[in-house]
């Protein structure tokens, strides 16, 4: 579904992606990990379409997206939870979900606002609320949820789970279950080794603009050593 | 529907200024003070042009500071035609509304490749030229103005010389602009503008190519302006480059200011403060701006909301 090849950019005068590949296939949920400052982000900010490329190619099924503005990216299927959220705090939560609506993967059952009421309840409490006053667990669930109503065919989730509290991220863990098993494909972007080798089919991880190792869940529990010397957990 | 529990002090307060609007032209004789309808067509005059001036401040968090042109290009296209004898408000309007959309289409296709002090310091720009061609245009009267002979002919439909008429006319148009603007906002296009304006690259990363739907933004308001220039023209009977003056586009923002930017209402609010108390004001002083400069200055530091937020509207984070 989507194939990031050799990819390189940076900010000014500084490289921060050296050659960065990595696939993610239909139904796949595929994880990106590495510690801070390793380009995660700009990885996510390259295939968005919102940081230039300098080398390589990102190639969404068949269609290249290099080059592409970043609504043009998002028209082809491509969903972000942004790191931080970023939800409109001058729209409700309802407004939040409707405004960007779209069916771009033309599922014959898309998502809806009610659809992500139901999975996210403590959204449907809030929905005549400003996005601006949401706890941070209620914010990212409505980024997710903000996501979800653009029918994306890659939903790609940037620190999925950053600074949110356990029983948060536990529900979020939940959803993220739930959409695998309904076929979604997902990439995700976070730090919890643990919880992602139960969830993900495969994983890379990243050092210095680039992938170091790659490999399936089993692989990653396999070596146990990997995660402290990649990731230093 | 029980009425008294939806009975706010902001519904009140825009039902009660509505229906002033609305009866003016009866209460004003009644209590001897027939000038107070000429003061109530220009508010309400003004009222349409920061209702405009609204949608992509207040919604859109796009600062023109050159809002006046507009109104300038809709009282100088009735005035010119007129000074033609085309006289006819069949030819005039559509027009003036028409130049009204391509001016703001040129001048929104360039301001809105900018943001920030930038996109001020271009609007303001744009206006000037215009301003400066009004100033320059010597058939047209240069700075001294030009008279209008008669206000725009409806074809025997509607008779705005009668003052009567002109001034539901013009309260029609102030409630037609209110209800573009309402059915805009709360529709798709609203919350898209109104997202775009806390984080416009979200919602470029989302799927919305946003230059466009700002573009938008900017011709509608643009030609709510245009209109407001119409009915300016018709009413003075006068047009001068004074209209589009850099001046007339910050009272238009301060009136936007301190109605309440982002809320329906607001704008109408403003104006009527702002008119009634400018003219109130200079009443007593000469120099009036001494005592409004500062009221305005408290209003912006102490009530961010704008009377629309004195009277609890809804709050909105604007990030």
């Amino acid at each position: 579904m989507l194939k990031v090849s050799g990819i390189e950019t940076g900010y000014g005068a500084s490289q921060v992606l050296f050659g960065m590949s990595l696939t993610v296939g239909a139904g796949e949920v595929v994880t990106l990990m590495g510690r801070n400052g390793m380009g995660k982000s700009t990885t996510v900010r390259s295939i968005m379409g919102i940081q230039p490329l300098t080398a390589g190619e990102i190639i969404m099924e068949g269609t290249p997206l290099q080059g592409l503005a970043s609504y043009k990216v998002a028209k082809a299927g491509l969903g972000l939870v942004p790191e931080g959220r970023q939800v409109f705090p001058n729209l409700t939560v309802h407004e939040n979900l409707i405004a960007t609506a779209a069916n771009r993967s033309r599922r014959p059952d898309p998502w809806t606002a009610e659809r992500v009421y139901a999975l996210f309840p403590a959204l449907a409490q809030r929905r005549n609320g400003m996005g601006g006053i949401l706890s941070g667990g209620e914010q990212q669930m409505l980024a997710i949820g903000r996501a979800l109503t653009t029918n994306p065919k890659l939903i790609i989730l940037d620190e999925a789970t950053e600074g949110l509290a356990p029983l948060v991220m536990a529900e979020i863990w939940r959803v993220l279950r739930q959409l695998k098993e309904a076929g979604q494909s997902i990439l995700i972007i976070d730090k919890n080794v643990e919880t992602l080798t139960r969830i993900a089919d495969r994983h890379y991880i990243m050092e210095k603009g680039r992938v170091v190792w790659s490999g399936t869940s089993r692989e990653l529990r396999a070596d146990t050593g990997l995660p402290h010397r990649t990731l230093g957990v | 529907m029980n009425l008294r529990a939806h009975a706010t002090p902001r519904s009140l307060f825009t039902f009660a200024v509505l229906a002033l609007c609305a009866l003016m032209p009866f209460i004003a004789p009644a209590i001897g003070q027939d000038y107070y309808v000429d003061v109530f067509i220009r508010i309400m005059i003004w009222a349409i042009a920061a209702v405009s001036l609204n949608l992509i401040l207040g919604y859109g968090g796009m600062v023109s500071f050159g809002h006046a042109m507009f109104l300038g290009l809709g009282a100088y296209t009735v005035g010119i035609l007129s000074y033609y004898e085309i006289y006819s408000a069949f030819i005039q309007w559509p027009l003036a509304l028409l130049i009204g959309a391509v001016v703001s289409l040129g001048v929104g296709a360039i301001c809105l490749r900018t943001k920030g002090v930038y996109f001020i310091m271009i609007t303001l720009a744009f206006a000037q030229m215009i301003y400066f061609l009004g100033v320059s245009a010597d058939e047209y009267g240069s700075d001294d103005g030009l008279i209008i002979d008669e206000r725009s002919q409806l074809g025997g439909v509607l008779d705005l010389d009668d003052g009567l008429t002109f001034y539901y006319v013009v309260f029609a148009f102030l409630l037609l602009s209110l209800f573009i603007v309402k059915r805009l906002v709360n529709a798709r296009f609203g919350m898209v503008i109104k997202g775009i304006r806390s984080n416009e690259d979200r919602m470029q990363a989302i799927g919305f190519p946003t230059y466009r739907y700002k573009l938008a933004c900017f011709v509608i308001a643009g030609v709510l302006g245009t209109l407001a220039g119409i009915l300016f023209a018709n009413f003075e009977k006068f047009i001068s480059p004074d209209m589009m003056y850099w001046t007339r586009s910050g009272e238009m923002i301060f009136m936007v200011v301190l109605g309440g930017m982002g809320s329906l209402f607001g704008p109408v609010s403003g104006a009527v403060v702002y008119l009634f108390l400018s003219e109130f004001l200079s009443n007593i002083t000469e120099q009036w701006h001494i005592i409004f400069g500062p009221f305005l200055i408290l209003v912006v530091i102490f009530a961010r909301g704008g009377i629309d937020g004195l009277l609890g509207g809804k709050r909105r984070h604007h990030g």
